[in-house]
């Protein structure tokens, strides 16, 4: 029987919707018995998010006051010990899940799948690599653990309604003092994910200014949508780092993805490729964004961002 | 600040657009350009940026790879690297096994940082630092934007999903690099010759006793779907038009 452990992304108060994700990829093994983790100080509130998600079998608290935050090299060696009753450990492809995975992985000494974007079969998986120029098919031996890093936007949420059992565990893990939290500066938390949107307005180097960008934020606010970058806005600084889309920032999947003033370049396009609907709006009509686009609009952005938020309602 | 080490992997130069082979059994890499995967000339610099505040160090820079990732090392020779270790193989390296050989080398070395790339561009594995970290039982800071040596520690700012962290390590530790860490330096032609005379030492994976073995067989290669051509709008008024009728905006 295929057991897989999941470690749950969390914030202290929400479930990272990331989870759920992973969720949906755990399923698609064969008989396979899914437990979340979840590390924290306090993880009652989000253990009992967990314990929703359909298909869920088990949620198990690891509280302890080191893991208040998700440092690494802290919870690593816990979640390798819980490992022991798994055969597979999956993270989601979020900063919190590459950091963490891939020394879970090494102190297992198993193999990792990064950005598993779909499962052939318990020991077959799918990931893209050369910025999703290729996809290769990969086979793991069975008689091995396999960790691996679930590329969410591959995978649909699972749903809610499901009863898992949530227990408390206490592991006898000695953790290292050699890795210190300091502190955090995070964007306002009043703007939608970015990475769980179903909309999302996003702007390129055209833009020109931060102060430019701020058209795109009323924008958004107007359609109810995040806001995104491309690598060279963010590079340019006209827009925070945590705002990048592509192949070394976000990999998202929204409903629909508004792409102003982006050129396209392949390292964005693999940030984007499962949106449902891309719009493109470049003053280039060469530019590669419009061989992805399914509407592509040629016009100067500046004229157009003003008119596009006074013709959409609230 | 005794020693960095940096690590650099071999990959296929980032403009060039990589394509399927048509029997899917890899990519095609014939007369492809090779060069330093990007992220890890943002670690070199970071190494050497250190080196210079500090007055001296000596930076290290290393690979594991076919004999022509000499190439590679010895453009980090020219950018400043004071020498050069390659530790040769034919056989594919996963993470993993980049990592077994990169202890093997920090053992040896006893760095007081490791710098890596976050990820390679070209399995975009993004694996190998913070395996070393684990395999070394020493710190991991990962997706570097900042790094600030204070004595025997390091304080690091990190891109984050939700913005910018900051933790500290004591050193020895690995730090993996983000992209707007630093600008690296180009090599000028001077450098180029200077670096030929810099010593690029080769070992083998046998004479650091270390297991190269593969874990994950690599079944076939297929070109990503594409995606549907779609239409031409001609202003404004007929995009919002279409995006309403899909029911996407109000």
């Amino acid at each position: 029987m295929n057991k897989i452990l999941i470690v749950g992304e969390h914030d202290g108060a929400h479930l990272n919707p990331a989870v759920a994700k992973c969720v949906t990829c755990a399923r698609g093994i064969p008989g396979g018995e899914i437990t979340i983790a979840l590390f924290g100080a306090d993880t009652a509130a989000v253990a009992a998010q967990a314990a929703q998600l359909g298909g869920v079998h088990s949620v198990l608290r690891i509280d302890r006051a080191e893991n208040a935050h998700p440092l690494a090299a802290i919870l690593a060696p816990q979640v390798a010990a819980l490992a022991a009753e798994h055969t597979h450990v999956f993270g989601p492809s979020t900063s919190f899940g590459k950091d963490l995975m891939p020394r879970v992985a090494a102190l297992l000494g198993a193999p990792q799948v990064s950005d598993l974007m779909a499962v052939e079969s318990a020991h077959r998986f799918r990931r893209p690599i050369y910025a999703g120029n290729a996809i290769i098919t990969v086979e793991a031996d069975p008689a091995r653990k396999l960790v691996a890093t679930v590329r969410v936007a591959s995978f649909e949420a699972a749903g809610v309604g499901g009863s898992a059992a949530v227990a408390s565990r206490s592991l006898d893990v000695a953790l290292p003092s050699h890795t210190r939290y300091v502190g955090a500066k995070t964007a306002g938390t009043d703007r939608l994910d970015l990475q769980t949107a179903a909309r999302v307005v996003s702007g390129g180097r055209a833009l020109g200014s931060a102060e430019n960008f701020q058209m795109l934020f009323r924008l958004a606010d107007k359609i109810g949508a995040a806001v995104g970058a491309s690598r060279a806005a963010v590079d340019a600084g006209y827009a925070a780092n945590e705002m990048q889309v592509g192949q070394t920032g976000k990999i998202i999947a929204p409903e629909i993805y508004i792409a102003i003033g982006i050129s396209g370049a392949i390292q964005h396009l693999t940030g984007i490729k499962d949106a449902k609907t891309i719009v493109a709006i470049n003053k280039d009509g060469e530019a590669p964004i419009f061989e992805v686009a399914d509407v592509g609009l040629v016009a100067d952005l500046f004229q157009v961002v003003p008119e596009f938020e006074r013709l959409v309602s609230a | 600040m005794q020693k960095i080490m940096v690590c650099v992997k071999r990959v296929v130069d980032y403009n060039v657009r990589v394509r399927v082979k048509p029997d899917g059994s890899g990519v095609m890499l014939d007369g492809v350009k090779m060069s330093v995967n990007p992220f890890d000339e943002i670690a070199l610099e970071e190494a050497l940026r250190i080196k210079e505040r500090a007055g001296g160090a000596e930076v290290v820079a290393v690979s594991v790879g076919v004999a022509d990732t000499q190439q590679q090392l010895r453009t980090a020779l020219a950018m400043g690297a004071d020498r050069a270790i390659l530790v040769q193989t034919d056989a594919p390296v996963e993470p993993l096994a980049a990592a077994r050989a990169f202890l093997a080398l920090a053992r040896k070395e006893n760095p007081d940082i490791v710098f890596l790339g976050k990820q390679a561009i070209d399995d975009d594995a993004n694996q190998t630092g913070q395996m070393l970290a684990a395999l070394w039982d020493r710190p991991q800071a990962t997706y570097a934007s900042k790094v600030e040596i204070l004595g025997n520690k390091a304080a690091v700012t990190r891109e984050v999903d939700t913005g910018l962290e900051t933790i500290e390590v004591d050193l020895p530790a690995v730090i993996t690099v983000d992209l707007r860490l630093n600008e690296p330096r180009y090599v000028k032609l001077p450098d180029i010759m200077k670096a030929k005379k810099k010593p690029l030492d080769t070992v083998t994976p046998e004479a650091l006793g270390i297991d190269l073995g593969q874990m994950l067989k690599v079944v076939k290669t297929d070109p990503p779907a594409q995606r549907q051509k779609g239409i031409m709008v001609k202003d404004v008024a007929e995009l919002v038009d279409v995006l309403k009728k899909k029911g996407l905006i109000r």
